[in-house]
């Protein structure tokens, strides 16, 4: 079995977000594999180890500059195999799936990781986009992913509990919260061996891209908060003021 | 026209339903077009009945025995097969696990632009010109989709309902899909009652500050009182004090009630990450430094413990005097 998890490049979380000429500025920003994906990769490298040799291997793909290698290193120091780097800049989720597709159609992976979302955009998309691009099967809001030596065993959240499933390979998980607790770090012979391993860089197709961000806005201040001293005057200002309860 | 995907909830419709009926309609109107809505599966005529209150023009109900287990390959399938035969300019899909799953699929099925958790109307349809939020709500981008058709999602519970009375046609269709490539091995839904997390209109949350799982008493209490479903920040569910399900934040549920209690929450970037889009925030907190107090509309420095029980009083006095 093959595992291919895709990863994205962005803002550590903590940065504080500032735009210039309309372009969110990069100035002094620490790019991190976006928590998603971090936890994807960790759950993938987990289970390939305790698989006896069955997962052969994990693979990441990112679709990005060559300024994003750092990056993708760092997955590579967690202790994924191979990465595949597609050389152009991510404009929208349907250029990234659609360069991912075209980079992907011959190589033989049964499962395809993607997380829930990306941390800067917000688009929620690229890997049941993926899998529709492939017309591979996709399941979304994946918990949990265990490997029985011969096939993926898939939890997934539904409405009011959660479901576990088999699904035909190959296919897409896109993976949210539950999927691993904690983020593999990489220790020191990782980033020694991550070195020596391979990123093999795939030239774009240069597909457009559907949508366009034309204008951003920071989040107007809000009032200050209105502070009560007593439990009634909280619930007569929610029943009366706001008329919310 | 515009194509709602009404979600089916084991043959009922409920609040998502209505409510991207409602959003579908709002934008209809703009784009001068009807709303075409469809549910996939069994599901009763009085149910489906309903929608017309919400502005939809003309239902389509599919049935085949293939649409079970939930395979997002066979649902976009089946919505495109609908689509394909009817002039579609727009799709849109609530935000949720079913949504996602399926709306990414039909974006690239008929490379139409995405848009995804709005939580407005477009400013424009033509071409469909709308803002959302981006670095997981730290900005807004004004968002061009520069293919002819789009795809949106809203935000759940961001819309709300908006009764549009029209005279709706229903069309029964049974459809040739492929099986389904799932096998479902074990089903676990909680039977007992709760309110989702994510459909609460009120949320009563507890942080670090509530010392232990044994202090959750009146706060479940005070939850119970206000109907609200009960939430937690992420340590609290790391301790294991609360089920994990609790979890709200950047890497738990993302709410949007009308009402979010924070009790005892030093309010996180991560966590307010999961909250932001709701209509009121109240915070109790020992610290008046406290982050949340930032974004907090309301709130009352103080010992979460003493205010609680201080608060169900309050509730009760209140329904007395309104009964
Ligand atoms: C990548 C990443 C993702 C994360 N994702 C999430 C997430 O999804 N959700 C989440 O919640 N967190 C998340 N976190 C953790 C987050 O950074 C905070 O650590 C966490 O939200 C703090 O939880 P808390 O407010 O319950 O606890 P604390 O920060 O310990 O705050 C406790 C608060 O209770 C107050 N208090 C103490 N005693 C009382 C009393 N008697 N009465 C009233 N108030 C009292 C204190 O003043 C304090 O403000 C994430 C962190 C990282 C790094
Ligand atoms: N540029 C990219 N390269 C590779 N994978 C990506 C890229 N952008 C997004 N993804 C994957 O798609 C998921 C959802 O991203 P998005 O649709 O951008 O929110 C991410 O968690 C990644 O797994």
């Amino acid at each position: 079995m093959k595992i291919l998890v895709l990863i994205s490049n962005v803002p550590d979380t903590t940065t504080k977000v500032k735009f210039k000429d309309n372009k969110f500025d990069t100035t002094g920003v620490q790019w991190i594999i976006n928590p998603w994906d971090e936890l994807a990769l960790t759950r993938a490298l987990e289970l390939k180890k305790e698989s006896n040799g069955k997962i052969e291997k994990v693979a990441v793909a990112m679709v990005a500059e060559k300024s994003a290698e750092p990056t993708i290193r760092k997955a590579l120091a967690m202790g994924a195999d191979e990465a595949y780097r597609i050389d152009t800049t991510a404009k929208d989720s349907y250029s990234t799936a659609a360069e991912l597709a075209e980079a992907l159609k011959d190589k033989d992976f049964d499962l395809i990781m993607a997380g829930l979302e990306s941390s800067d955009y917000n688009g929620l998309s690229v890997g049941a986009m993926l899998a529709e691009l492939l017309g591979i099967n996709s399941v979304s809001a994946v918990s949990g992913l265990e490997f029985d030596g011969e096939k993926f065993i898939v939890k997934r959240d539904i409405e009011g509990g959660y479901e576990k499933l088999t699904v035909q390979t190959p296919f897409v998980a896109v993976v949210q919260k539950g999927i691993a607790i904690v983020p593999l770090i990489p220790n020191m012979r990782g980033i020694m061996m991550a070195k020596r391993k391979p990123i093999h860089v795939i030239p774009a197709k240069g597909v457009e891209p559907l949508i366009e961000m034309v204008e951003f806005e920071l989040p107007k201040p809000k009032p200050p908060v209105k502070l009560v001293e007593t439990a009634e005057e909280l619930i007569n200002l929610l029943h009366n003021e706001a008329k919310v309860i | 026209m515009i194509l709602a995907y009404i979600q089916n909830f084991d043959g009922k419709l409920k609040k998502a339903s209505f409510e991207i009926a409602s959003y579908a309609a709002a934008i209809a109107k703009m784009a001068n077009t009807e709303v075409l809505g469809i549910v996939l599966g069994q599901i009763p005529d009085d149910q489906l009945q309903k929608l017309s209150q919400y502005g939809v023009n003309k239902l389509v109900n599919v049935t085949s025995p293939n649409l079970e287990p939930f395979d997002p390959k066979v649902y976009t399938e089946a919505v495109a097969k609908i689509a394909e035969n009817n002039q579609i300019t727009g799709f849109v899909f609530i935000n949720n696990n079913e949504g996602r799953a399926i709306a990414p699929r039909i974006a690239a099925r008929f490379k139409a632009g995405i848009v995804s958790a709005v939580t407005q109307l477009p400013e424009s349809v033509n071409p469909l010109t709308i803002t959302k939020k981006v670095f997981t709500g730290k900005a807004f981008a004004k968002t061009i989709v520069k293919s002819d058709k789009f795809v949106i999602t809203l935000f759940q519970n961001s819309y709300g309902l908006q009764e549009v009375p029209v005279d709706m046609t229903i069309e029964k269709i049974e459809l040739d899909l492929p099986q389904p490539a799932i096998t479902v091995i074990e089903k676990n839904v909680d039977i007992s009652g709760k309110i989702p997390l994510t459909e609460a209109e009120i949320v009563v949350s507890g942080g670090r500050g509530m010392k232990g799982p044994e202090y959750w008493g009146p706060l479940e209490e005070f939850a119970r009182l206000l109907g609200a479903a009960t939430a937690c920040s992420r340590p609290v569910a790391d301790e294991g004090w609360r089920p994990a399900s609790e979890h709200v934040g950047q890497t738990g549920k993302i709410i949007a009630p009308t009402v979010y209690f924070a009790f005892g929450i030093s309010g996180a970037i991560q966590h307010i990450g999961g909250v932001s889009n709701s209509k009121y925030i109240v915070a109790v907190n020992i610290d008046k430094d406290a982050p949340i107090f930032e974004v907090a509309d309301y709130g009352i420095v103080g010992d979460a413990h003493k205010i609680l029980p201080e608060l169900i009083e309050a509730v009760k006095k209140l329904k007395q005097s309104d009964s």
